[in-house]
């Protein structure tokens, strides 16, 4: 009963000006976790977020040596894989990654990512029939990658390219994803926006590779 | 019988954990609950330890790095002793739990355990159902196979599809800018440490409130829930015709959450654990990745949804519905309990059964999508070619070499993504089934670039001769008329 009479006053009283020195120093050392807390906030907030916020103007990408133009045959679509970039030691066989090369002439070429511009899953291409295919959903692509049936909204991702020296050299790094697939930070597209669909009359160059 | 004793009063008189545990274990219940309906719960809890100790298990053979998990998982399968066992037991315990948290859910949703006073009990559950299936789906990446690689991709592709912050949430989920070893290290952190330390955290508070508010009573029609008497009820309710959870009602428990352990094992032992399939190289696209059973719904959902109203339902679908969930007890926090009595509650039931059951079938044999090796492996019925001209069967070949027949069945294979074509030439004219090849349409890619005239004019006199015999194709009239005044005008070069 005395302890509670001796509590009680402070807290019916005006609260402010009475206030107990363990009260105040229980305060402070709130005060003081809260402090110690932000500090160390800023360091695991930072690494937590690392893999967003790359510290470089082009975010993860490079450009990637694909072979000579020689292996990739005019009027033809090949295969071709690359290491990632950007690779980790325990990324083992994922850091490779493989891209669909279609030598349209010369050193005229498009170069798309296999992952359909759906939900990414790996498209084939058919030579016979002139399309890519997507085994998950249905998407159907033409040659030149626009999109010809199925659940894309637009057409293959593709990388920007160049040639040097006899060598196709890609810019890449980065998963292409149908969002906005250009990078939040570097402002610059991992792949090059694609046209959109491409009528069948419309007048878009594309070569024909039957035969 | 005297030692025992003395140690167990040795531990309890510093322990003192006899006196609620007791308490706990002989609170009434209400007579008739004690039913075969109200076993969900504590099964569901039971395979959750299941998992928990299978887990362990698995983790002491298990390396979670992108370059060797697969190894060891085919370690596990092949080398350690009975791991491709506890894989099993790990893998069904999986579907189990997703299945039985689903059974769970309706029955208390049901019997309106959703109500006055259980509304928090009931958000704790939503909370613990999205980690289920959190922990579902973070397992199958662990599997770190083909399936894995590209059920990450397609993760990918629908995060990214979040406005503005799309691509910043893909790398975080990705741990990166692509799905490799630092993706599989942060799935192992959430699926061994982030989620089940939650769940743990979750599930007590969850069982602490069945003990503290009492299990629901069985649902009688008319006997209506009001805030301001039904605690008092309950109470009465238990009094009278009460009974001590142990043993009264816990035997049900016990032989249902054993059944269970036993029906896990079985299914590992029978059915033996799930992949992993091919090597997770992303090199390898000759793959058709499928998720899990339990997400399958999803996958047919992505597939048949039209794809401007995709973006959408993906990230407002999730939304609406956890919130409707969330909300339920707030909404229906009161009156009737009995599903005697409430129809709409029923049907919906019934109706969200029958969706996400018919999109799994349908995820079964997946008709949207191409069947990538159709034109090479499955042949054209004899009966089609038989008796047919030659330039008909030149039609029959292009017809399979130009992968038609991976979107078209005939004689029941090949892809069912575009119409079965047995019949065609009964639907279609010989103008129409031109301008189909050359023009496309109807989700049809168009052809007309990479078929020479004389392939299309193979192609369709082949699709002309497919009706059923009796039944003429279909034919243009006035075309008749046209060609009996111009001779032919095609045939010539």
């Amino acid at each position: 009963m005395a302890t509670k009479a001796a509590l009680a006053p402070p807290n019916n009283a005006t609260p402010d000006a009475t206030i107990s020195r363990r009260g105040f120093f229980m305060k402070l050392g709130i005060v003081f976790n809260a402090f110690a807390a932000s500090i160390v906030a800023v360091p695991i907030v930072g690494f937590l977020f690392s893999s967003i916020t790359r510290g470089r103007a082009d975010g993860y990408l490079s450009w990637v040596p694909l072979g000579k133009i020689s292996e990739f045959p005019e009027g033809e679509t090949r295969l071709a894989t690359f290491q990632n970039p950007y690779v980790m030691p325990t990324d083992g066989k994922t850091a490779d990654t493989a891209c669909w090369v279609r030598r349209i002439a010369g050193e005229q070429f498009q170069v798309f990512a296999v992952n359909c511009a759906h939900l990414g899953c790996p498209v084939r291409w058919f030579p016979q029939s002139g399309l890519f295919m997507c085994p998950c959903h249905g998407g159907a692509y033409y040659r030149d990658g626009a999109r010809a049936s199925g659940p894309p909204e637009r057409g293959l991702f593709e990388y920007p390219y160049k040639v040097q020296n006899g060598v196709i050299t890609i810019q890449a790094g980065e998963l292409p994803t149908p969002g906005a697939a250009t990078a939040l930070l570097s402002g610059q597209p991992p792949c090059a926006a694609q046209k959109q669909l491409v009528n069948i009359e419309g007048a878009e160059a594309s070569v024909d590779s039957r035969g | 019988m005297g030692i025992i004793a003395k140690v167990g009063d040795w531990f309890d008189h510093r322990l003192q954990l006899a006196a609620p545990v007791r308490e706990m274990a002989e609170h009434p219940v209400p007579r008739n609950t004690a039913s075969w309906w109200y076993v969900f719960g504590s099964a569901a809890l039971t395979i959750f330890v299941l998992q928990f100790v299978t887990g362990i298990l698995l983790a002491l053979v298990y390396v979670p790095s992108g370059a060797e998990a697969w190894s060891s998982l085919q370690a596990l399968n092949h080398d350690v002793a009975l791991g491709w066992f506890i894989r099993g037991m790990h893998g069904w315990g999986s579907n189990f739990m997703v299945a039985i948290v689903l059974i769970h859910m309706v029955q208390v949703f049901l019997f309106g355990a959703h109500k006055f006073p259980r509304e928090l009990t009931w958000i704790i559950g939503v909370f613990l159902l999205l980690m289920t299936l959190g922990m579902a789906f973070s397992g199958q990446v662990l599997r770190f196979d083909q399936d894995a690689y590209w059920g990450l991709g397609i993760g990918a592709s629908i995060a990214s599809r979040v406005p503005i912050l799309g691509p910043a949430i893909v790398r975080l989920m990705l741990g990166g800018p692509i799905i490799a070893g630092a993706t599989l290290s942060r799935f192992f952190a959430l699926h061994v440490f982030v989620i089940p330390g939650l769940l743990i955290g979750f599930v007590c508070l969850h069982v602490l409130m069945v003990l503290k508010l009492g299990i629901n009573e069985w649902p009688m029609p008319g006997r209506i829930v009001r805030r301001a008497t039904y605690e008092a009820e309950y109470h009465a309710l238990t009094k009278k015709d009460g009974a001590p959870f142990v043993p009264y009602a816990v035997w049900k428990d016990l032989f249902f959450a054993a059944f269970i352990i036993l029906a896990v094992a079985a299914s590992a032992l029978f059915f033996g654990p799930f992949g992993p399939t091919g090597r997770p190289d992303p090199t390898i696209i000759q793959t058709v990745p499928k998720p899990d059973y339990f997400f399958l719904w999803l996958y047919a959902l992505l597939s048949l949804l039209p794809p401007s109203l995709e973006t959408p339902v993906l990230l407002i679908g999730p939304v609406v519905a956890i919130a409707g969930l969330l909300l339920l007890p707030f909404l229906s926090g009161e009156g009737e309990k009995s599903w005697k009595r409430r129809p709409i509650a029923v049907l919906t039931v019934l109706l969200i059964a029958i969706t996400l059951g018919t999109f799994t079938h349908l995820a079964g044999f997946m008709p949207w999508s191409p069947h990538m090796n159709a034109w090479s492996s499955d042949p054209v019925p004899d009966r089609y070619i038989h008796d047919s001209s030659a330039l008909a069967r030149q039609g029959a070949l292009v017809f399979q070499v130009k992968q038609c027949r991976n979107c078209h069945s005939l004689g029941e294979s090949g892809g069912q993504r575009g119409p079965t074509l047995d019949s065609v030439a009964v639907r279609l004219t010989q103008d129409q089934l031109i301008r189909q090849v050359i023009q496309g349409g109807g989700n049809m890619p168009a052809y007309g670039k990479n078929l020479s005239p004389a392939e299309t004019t193979a192609l369709v006199a082949f699709l002309e001769t497919l009706h059923p015999k009796g039944q003429a194709p279909a034919r243009d009239a006035s075309r008749d008329v046209a060609l009996s005044d111009e001779k032919d005008p095609g045939a010539k070069p």
